[in-house]
């Protein structure tokens, strides 16, 4: 199949729709306004529904009624947008409703800047929204990721019924490269394989199937058998859902980790500093939650790995997840700015030099 | 022997947990027998708020989604959307409606959303406890006004029926009241009224009924409801504010 040169946001929008996504409710809200620009006019000519919302607060509640009915349902943003939404996504994640949600990082806090940025991890991994709940979420490093990471998207979150997050820096959304896109998907509803959603019920019916999209358990015991089910679902996808790669790390002696772009300006600094002899490899999560944390230990605990280098832009705040599967074990250094300022190779290559001198 | 009169399908027979006194079980057999005569077979959603009937979803006999304080025209809409040929309707009180929710139900109408938004004003916070809300009445003593409602600081009560009324794309907006037969029947034909209307196609409709809170208003039921006529029907007229579909 031949290559298209496609706009990250827009390639990320026509991966949505070949994946069956029908309805879409957004917000404008630099730097992924390209993503609701694009669904405007794509989404009529799929016999979908694009719904400019008035706020991100409507937008994700809109995604949390369409949802309920069973439909592929997407809603993108950046930062402050999403910042907007986290109460819905609590009560998606709590009324355990599918559905994918962008997150175009841009910098912070508040309105911060207009430029990509990685300030939302923690955001996206550690809660965001009220109470115990989790996201699947999603680092694409390339837009060609970001599709493939979009074609099972929606089947994951209709298989554990819980939302996907992708967190995307503003560069994948604003930057073009070459792509692939899969096949459009025949999506349907069918109540078969989502008993719990609104399709129709009537009185007559058995009482059981009548469809309540709900998060409030107001009884103490109803609430923990409630969460102990989310726990559960949790844990399944803790155990199946990690994604990593690897790069040059078999022989290692500093190993960097960097999600998202950064990861890619890391591979070039690998890449770089290979051809000096310096052994440096690289361990970028794809999926940040489930965080990859026992690939990471392995690793990490390989004789040869002294120190590892973790690289964001944001304060590092992955840097704890690291930390937590290093254990101790290996010292962790940070290196990264905090807002929209990427790091450059040559800032990189120092510090794994001047790291390298300590050892 | 002939039946006349029997449980309306579109209700469970879950027990309301409702106050002695309070208006939201008339007003919940109003819109279910409405439902229930449109042979909707089905085909209705309703969206449940957060206040007194944050539980509307135990007792409406259909397909319920409970939304967060102030968003069910939003969820509607997402709903109504995904599902053009189902009757949507929202059950919202005056703190979800009027105060957190006002972005929601506003942009509803701006949108011309074909959805039916069943609006319960009882002039104050019931569920919480009694506290003051956009709707309670100047001078009223509340949990959070206990000098009574001061204009000067926190303005007079909403009106949403004139306020959406004036909203372009809103097509069926009355206000009505179950302190009486007569009035129980002119709101249950205006809640049906509302339902053709989608069915029919039209825009937003909404319909609100002024209702009592005898337990945060501190009087019994029968005080509450002549509390209700001496002092919110004089400020909140009851009455056909919008109605794009009368014969001219």
């Amino acid at each position: 199949m031949a290559l298209t040169l496609m706009k990250g946001s827009e390639a990320i929008a026509e991966a949505a729709i070949r994946a069956g996504a029908r309805f879409f409710f957004g917000y404008p809200i630099t730097p992924q306004t390209e993503i609701p620009e694009y669904m405007s006019a794509r989404m009529p000519e799929v016999g979908g529904c694009y719904l400019q919302a008035e706020s991100e607060v409507a937008a994700i509640n809109m995604v949390y009624g369409a949802a309920g009915t069973g439909a592929r349902v997407i809603t993108s943003s950046s930062s402050p947008g999403v910042s907007l939404k986290q109460e819905g996504i609590s009560y998606c994640a709590g009324a355990q409703l599918p559905c994918v949600i962008l997150n175009v990082m841009r910098g912070g806090p508040g309105l911060g800047s207009i430029q990509a940025s990685q300030g939302d991890y923690w955001q996206g991994v550690k809660g965001g929204g009220n109470g115990d709940y989790h996201l699947l979420t999603y680092a694409p490093a390339s837009i060609q990721e970001a599709i493939d990471i979009m074609s099972f998207a929606f089947d994951k979150a209709e298989k554990y019924r819980m939302p996907v997050l992708f967190l995307a820096d503003g560069i994948i959304a604003q930057m073009m490269e070459p792509v692939e896109m899969p096949e459009m998907v025949d999506y349907k509803v069918d109540p078969e394989k989502k008993p719990w959603a609104a399709t129709g019920w009537k009185p007559g019916d058995d009482p059981a199937k009548r469809a309540v999209i709900n998060s409030l358990f107001i009884n103490t015991e109803e609430l923990s058998a409630h969460t102990d089910v989310l726990q559960a679902v949790y844990a399944e996808a803790r155990k199946n859902e990690q994604m990593w790669e690897t790069y040059k790390t078999e022989d290692a002696e500093i190993v960097i980790t960097a999600f998202g772009t950064v990861a890619r300006i890391a591979k070039s600094v690998v890449d770089e500093l290979r051809e000096e002899g310096v052994k440096v490899g690289l361990f970028r999560p794809i999926a940040v939650w489930p965080f990859p944390y026992d690939a990471l230990a392995e690793v990490a605990g390989q004789d040869c790995v002294k120190a590892l280098l973790d690289v964001e832009v944001n304060e590092g705040q992955m840097l704890e997840d690291v930390k937590l599967a290093l254990a101790g074990v290996k010292p962790a250094h940070f290196f990264g700015h905090c807002g929209s300022q990427f790091p450059t190779i040559e800032e990189i290559r120092n510090k794994i030099l001047a790291i390298k001198e300590g050892l | 022997m002939a039946v006349v009169f029997e449980r309306t399908k579109l209700l469970t027979d879950k027990q309301f947990h409702y106050c002695p006194g309070c208006n939201h079980g008339i007003i919940h057999r109003l819109v279910a027998e409405a439902l229930d005569e449109l042979n909707l077979d089905g085909n209705v959603v309703g969206v449940a708020p957060v206040g007194c009937s944050v539980f509307a979803y135990d007792y409406f006999n259909c397909d319920m989604f409970e939304a967060a304080h102030g968003r069910a025209p939003a969820v509607a809409t997402g709903i109504k959307r995904a599902k053009p040929d189902t009757l949507v309707f929202t059950y919202q009180g005056d703190g979800d409606l009027a105060s957190i929710g006002t972005a929601e139900v506003v942009h509803a109408a701006h949108r011309g959303e074909k959805i039916s938004t069943i609006f319960v004003n009882n002039a104050i916070y019931g569920m919480t406890g009694g506290q003051m809300a956009p709707t309670t009445l100047i001078g009223q003593r509340t949990t959070t006004s206990p000098y009574g409602r001061d204009e000067d600081w926190c303005g007079a009560p909403i009106k949403m029926c004139e306020m959406l009324a004036a909203v372009p794309d809103s097509y069926y907006i009355e206000r009505c009241a179950v302190n009486n037969n007569a009035n129980i029947l002119k709101c249950k034909k205006a809640i049906k009224k509302a339902f053709q209307y989608q069915l029919e196609g039209k825009g937003f409709c909404m319909v609100e009924v002024l209702s009592t809170c005898p337990t945060n208003w501190g009087l019994s039921p029968v005080e509450a409801m002549k509390w209700l006529e001496d002092n919110m029907i004089p400020y909140y007229p009851l009455g056909v504010y919008k109605d794009k579909g009368a014969s001219k």
